[in-house]
């Protein structure tokens, strides 16, 4: 059986008709009890039993999911991976993820994809301009790559974007993160999972909770669509359905659910080899490897748990794509979908104890979970493994909503929401 | 595009209204006797419930604030009501 994945076994297997091939992760059925249980099968869910494996030595380790693994925001998103933002903390917490995608692939012998094409923000104005010299400076003193692009640069890099002084949003220059990029989605999740079920993880899917199993005060695990499942520390990472099921174990969170469209357009050959996005338009978008323009906008402000985008937000994003790129009205559209996103009055996601002990939280991350994924694993591993807050996980930590010490991304780097 | 009920102005566009939050989100009395878990709850804890919902609205073409019964996974809107009166709790009023 092959279990490495290389150009060589790529060889080997196709003399043997690709037989060989080894599934790339078990089918277990549930043990009744887990040293640590992870509920959510998405990049974040996964990527936390990966790390408790690898780092913290953990093996009696399971993740549910209710439906099929990546098949939620993981495998919804736009694929954008940066670290673009304002403040220490964000620069912390989404640089160390950024910086884990980079080495990823080799490390779990999973072709991620990872494309680091840069991304360009636009500024539109002189006011925009002095904005954007602001985040270049936070983002450099912070630790991270930035560099300020005036309209030269912003025509080298995107020979395609309307620039006219005529346009509804004229381009000045913007904030160029060069490191950034696009990863496969998919493979994120897929790549996590095969290595989390090497080392031992059991992952099981089409397993939805049902209630929380809590003694003592305490939670002791959950029981779900396969009976009772028992674990001393329970992991939540169900992104849009955490106030579900917050819910069910007794408490509110600071979220609402929305849903966040995106679509993408016929393939065609290669015409844009960055990330853009147009604070003015609200759109952004990149050229994926099979060619399809992939380009997505603002929320829906619809609460919802619907997984379907509305048509007026979908008619703001081509109209503001064609503004943009007017070389792109011939285009036709595909595909369009929505994941259920939560969204936190800070644009900051939440890590840390739940307010039921033994109850981890890895949720908020809004309109940006996916680049997130290798952090977001790293520091509920370390939560889950240890009870205690990685220093870069502490200043995400529920209490931030009841000390007033807000990380305000919305009003710090500008998210659309 | 999906229409609202404003009780004011009959059936409009989605894009016409601004979500408010819950209904029953009442501020809390009493100044200084409000612990920060209260205010926490008021000002950042939400229900954010799947499937049927009871929420503040605003149609910003007329500005007026109204309570919408809907469910958040189908959309289908029961029904919206005048602040104050369509029993239970009226949102606020």
């Amino acid at each position: 059986m092959t279990r490495h994945y290389s150009a060589l076994s790529l060889f080997k297997e196709g003399l043997r008709g690709q037989k060989g091939w080894q599934k790339a992760w078990r089918s277990p059925a549930p043990k009744p009890r887990y040293d640590i249980l992870i509920i959510g099968g998405g990049g974040h869910g996964l990527a936390t039993a990966y790390y408790l494996a690898k780092v913290h030595n953990i093996r009696n380790i399971a993740v549910i999911e209710k439906g099929w693994l990546g098949g939620g925001n993981t495998g919804r998103n736009t694929t954008v991976v940066r670290s673009n933002y304002f403040f220490p903390e964000s620069t912390e917490l989404y640089d160390l993820a950024l910086r884990l995608y980079e080495t990823l692939g080799r490390e779990i012998n999973y072709n991620i994809m990872l494309s680091q094409r840069g991304i360009m923000t636009l500024a539109h104005s002189e006011a925009d301009m002095e904005m954007a010299a602001r985040t270049v400076n936070a983002m450099q003193i912070n630790g991270t790559d930035a560099e300020l692009f005036g309209i030269e640069d912003v025509r080298r890099v995107l020979p395609l974007l309307n620039v006219s002084p005529q346009a509804r949003y004229p381009v000045f220059g913007g904030v160029w993160q060069g490191r950034a990029g696009t990863a496969r989605h998919d493979a994120v999740a897929w790549g996590y999972a095969r290595a989390a079920d090497r080392l031992g993880v059991d992952i099981i899917q089409t397993c939805e909770v049902e209630e929380f199993l809590i003694e003592g005060g305490r939670c002791r695990g959950v029981k779900t669509s396969l009976g009772e499942i028992r674990a001393e520390r329970t992991g939540m990472v169900v992104a849009g359905h955490s106030s579900h099921l917050a819910a069910k174990a007794g408490f509110r969170l600071p979220i609402t659910s929305y849903a966040l469209q995106a679509c993408v357009s016929e393939p065609i050959k290669p015409v844009l080899d960055t990330v853009v996005l147009s604070p003015g338009t609200g759109v952004y978008a990149s050229q994926s490897d099979k060619g399809e323009l992939v380009v997505g906008g603002a929320l829906d402000r619809v609460p919802s748990y619907g997984q379907r985008g509305n048509l007026p937000v979908l008619e703001d994003v081509v109209t503001g794509l064609l503004e943009m790129f007017p070389s792109f009205r011939q285009l036709r559209l595909m595909r369009q979908w929505a994941g259920i996103v939560d969204v936190t009055p800070d644009s900051s996601p939440i890590l840390g104890e739940s307010p039921l002990p033994g109850l981890f939280l890895n949720c908020g991350w809004g309109t940006g979970g996916f680049k997130a994924i290798p952090a977001g694993g790293t520091l509920l591993a370390h939560l889950l493994a240890t009870g205690k807050h990685h220093d870069v996980s502490r200043p995400f930590d529920l209490d931030r909503f009841s000390r007033g010490r807000l990380i305000d991304e919305a009003a710090g780097s500008g998210i659309a929401h | 595009m999906q229409l609202f009920p404003c009780p004011f102005c009959g059936p409009r566009s989605e894009s016409e209204f601004h979500f408010g939050g819950d209904a029953g989100n009442h501020r809390p009395e009493g100044f200084r006797d409000v612990t920060d878990s209260e205010w926490t709850a008021y000002l950042y804890e939400r229900n954010n419930p799947r499937g049927a919902a009871n929420e503040i609205w605003m149609h910003m073409a007329c500005g007026e604030v109204f309570r919408m019964e809907r469910d958040t996974v189908d959309h289908r809107v029961a029904q919206s009501f005048v602040l104050g009166e369509g029993g239970d709790n009226g949102g606020m009023a």
